[in-house]
């Protein structure tokens, strides 16, 4: 299950999409989210459907990655799906028993969430998928570089999240290494019930806790070895630029908001 | 009953199969390991060492073939795995990140809980196994954490012996410990097999420690087993075993070199005093090509 973790995993290719501007992408992604969550109507969803198919597209990506991290989600989106069926009252009543009471208007709140939550998974996992986890931290910290006249620490947060995502692959070896270790032990991890479950992780978590503690030591002591003082004056050798591309895709999803807001407007809210 | 504690039949793993990144971590390993003896594993990185110890305690399950731990197939039933665990104790490398208890008493006692042992039963033996890797009883009592790197193994060490396994596995047990320290851990692992009269398989790099303790020798290579003999019987396939990239003790690799110049002297000559004797009757002989 812990090999299941796709957060931060890129998927090499060379497509439109991985040749953008990563800050571009960024504002893509925010882009695309609210766009998910303006569509009113079922002609808007499908502008936005639309999109999302099209980016999949181009990013040559297989469909089967997108799969892989919705696989953990979808618990979530069912879930929800059923809370909405539920929950959601209404006039127009199309099952009633006991005290379950299920609207149209809850069925469709559940369509647009389930649906809604599925492209959110898709479109973030497009930036994830073709950014080097890297580039995106670097991008993050030039869009957020207006915060420093907060004094803001904008680089000490990009470098936290490079290192946080550079450390995911190590943290879940770790983990492996010291369950076996603990299996060697007869620890018990698969069976008993809720509470022994819980105890019994006890066994691996404090070894991770003291090997991260000890690993982000000698990591920091690495860094200062190379003169790392943090962000100021700290120059980069690969530039980003934008290009003429960058600008177009940023246009054409700007005219996708506007697509669904009219859609929106002239054929009314179903929810 | 079988004559040999552990065997293994055509036991082949292969990692991720069917994918671009299939690996054949080990390949048709045969093999049949007696009991009371101590087994040294070497081999290169990468060759499989790893791999196989982790299919004697049912922690990987082969590809195909079998491992039979007394004469029956550890995966006859899987529930039973658990106590396949008890019975072959695997202790990894750089045992001391699996230390968790708040005092050391606690994490020995680790291994014997989960065996469900009677608290006086496991009080016993934690008397026995701490004082059995030197340290006395007043450690029982401190935390994991502030010991040094030498007591944290031998701690750890102590934690999968306390589970008194017929068969004892450790994996680099000496690795990233001063000389005196390897020293120390060693001697342990070797009274340890002589005291309880237990199989022992120790995994090294090092041809010279192996050599220092082992009664047998496995050496592992691209994923296959390349030997399984005596100590001598190994480094009698010196040039073999160099084009695999192990080093032969110096020691060995003198004698082969003198040999190579027209002495005639045994080459299968590991220790310092085997050595001497050699060279004593080298001299005497008066030294003749």
């Amino acid at each position: 299950m812990i090999s299941d973790i796709t957060i931060g995993q890129y998927y090499k290719e060379n497509s439109i999409v991985h040749r953008l501007d990563p800050r571009a992408k960024i504002i893509l992604t925010v882009m695309f989210i609210a766009m998910i969550f303006m569509c009113k109507n079922f002609l808007s969803l499908a502008l936005m459907i639309v999109f999302v198919i099209f980016s999949v597209i181009l990013s040559k990506v297989p469909v089967v990655m997108f799969l892989r991290s919705l696989k953990p989600i979808l618990p979530i989106v069912i879930f929800t799906a059923i809370l909405n069926v539920l929950y959601i009252g209404g006039e127009n009543i199309i099952f009633e028993w006991k005290f379950i009471k299920i609207t149209s208007d809850g069925i469709l709140t559940a369509v647009f969430m389930a649906v809604r939550i599925i492209c959110l998974i898709v479109a973030s996992s497009i930036l994830t998928y073709t950014t080097v986890p890297t580039m995106l931290t670097d991008a993050i910290e030039k869009l957020l570089s207006p915060l420093k006249l907060f004094h803001i620490s904008v680089h000490s947060l990009a470098m936290m999240m490079t290192l946080a995502l550079r450390f995911i692959p190590t943290l879940i070896e770790e983990i492996e290494k010291i369950t076996n270790a603990q299996k060697a032990r007869g620890a018990d991890l698969e069976s008993g019930k809720l509470l022994e479950r819980i105890k019994a992780i006890i066994p691996i978590i404090i070894p991770l806790f003291v090997s991260s503690f000890k690993k982000a030591d000698d990591l920091a002591f690495a860094m200062s070895c190379r003169c790392y003082t943090g962000g100021d004056g700290r120059t980069r050798m690969k530039q980003m630029k934008m290009k003429a591309s960058d600008f177009v895709s940023l246009l054409i999803f700007a005219l996708g908001i506007a697509g669904v807001v009219l859609l929106n407007i002239y054929f009314g809210a179903v929810i | 009953m079988s004559n040999f504690v552990l065997e293994t039949r055509n036991l082949t793993h292969v990692y991720s199969k069917g994918t671009t990144s299939q690996v054949d971590a080990i390949r048709d390993v045969c093999l049949q390991i007696k009991k009371g003896e101590l087994v040294g594993i070497i081999g290169h990185t990468g060759s499989g060492k790893s791999t196989l110890i982790q299919h004697f305690n049912g922690l990987l399950k082969g590809s195909s073939g079998l491992v039979m731990l007394d004469g029956k197939d550890i995966w006859e039933d899987k529930k039973n795995i658990r106590d396949v665990r008890f019975r072959v104790g695997i202790c990894f490398q750089y045992p001391e990140y699996q230390l968790f208890e708040e005092t050391v008493y606690k994490d020995i006692a680790f291994g014997p809980k989960n065996m469900k042992l009677s608290d006086e039963e496991i009080d016993k033996r934690i008397k026995e196994v701490i004082s059995f890797v030197g340290l006395d009883e007043s450690y029982l009592d401190k935390s994991p954490f502030d010991l040094s790197g030498g007591e944290k193994r031998r701690v750890a060490i102590a934690g999968v012996m306390a589970m008194e396994p017929e068969v004892l596995i450790l994996d680099e047990p000496c690795a990233g410990l001063d000389p005196k320290g390897r020293e120390t851990v060693l001697s342990l692992i070797k009274s340890y097999q002589k005291n309880t009269g237990s199989t022992v398989l120790v995994v090294s790099h090092s041809m010279e420690d192996i050599s220092k303790i082992a009664t047998k020798v496995l050496v592992m290579n691209e994923s296959r087993l390349a030997y399984y003999d005596t100590v001598d019987g190994v480094f009698r396939h010196a040039e073999e075993l160099r084009s695999m990239g192990l080093n032969i003790p110096q020691l060995t690799q003198l004698f082969l070199k003198l040999k190579e110049k027209g002495y005639d002297v045994n080459t299968d000559i590991y220790t310092l005093e085997k050595a001497a004797d050699e060279i004593m009757k080298l001299v005497k002989g008066g030294a003749e090509k």
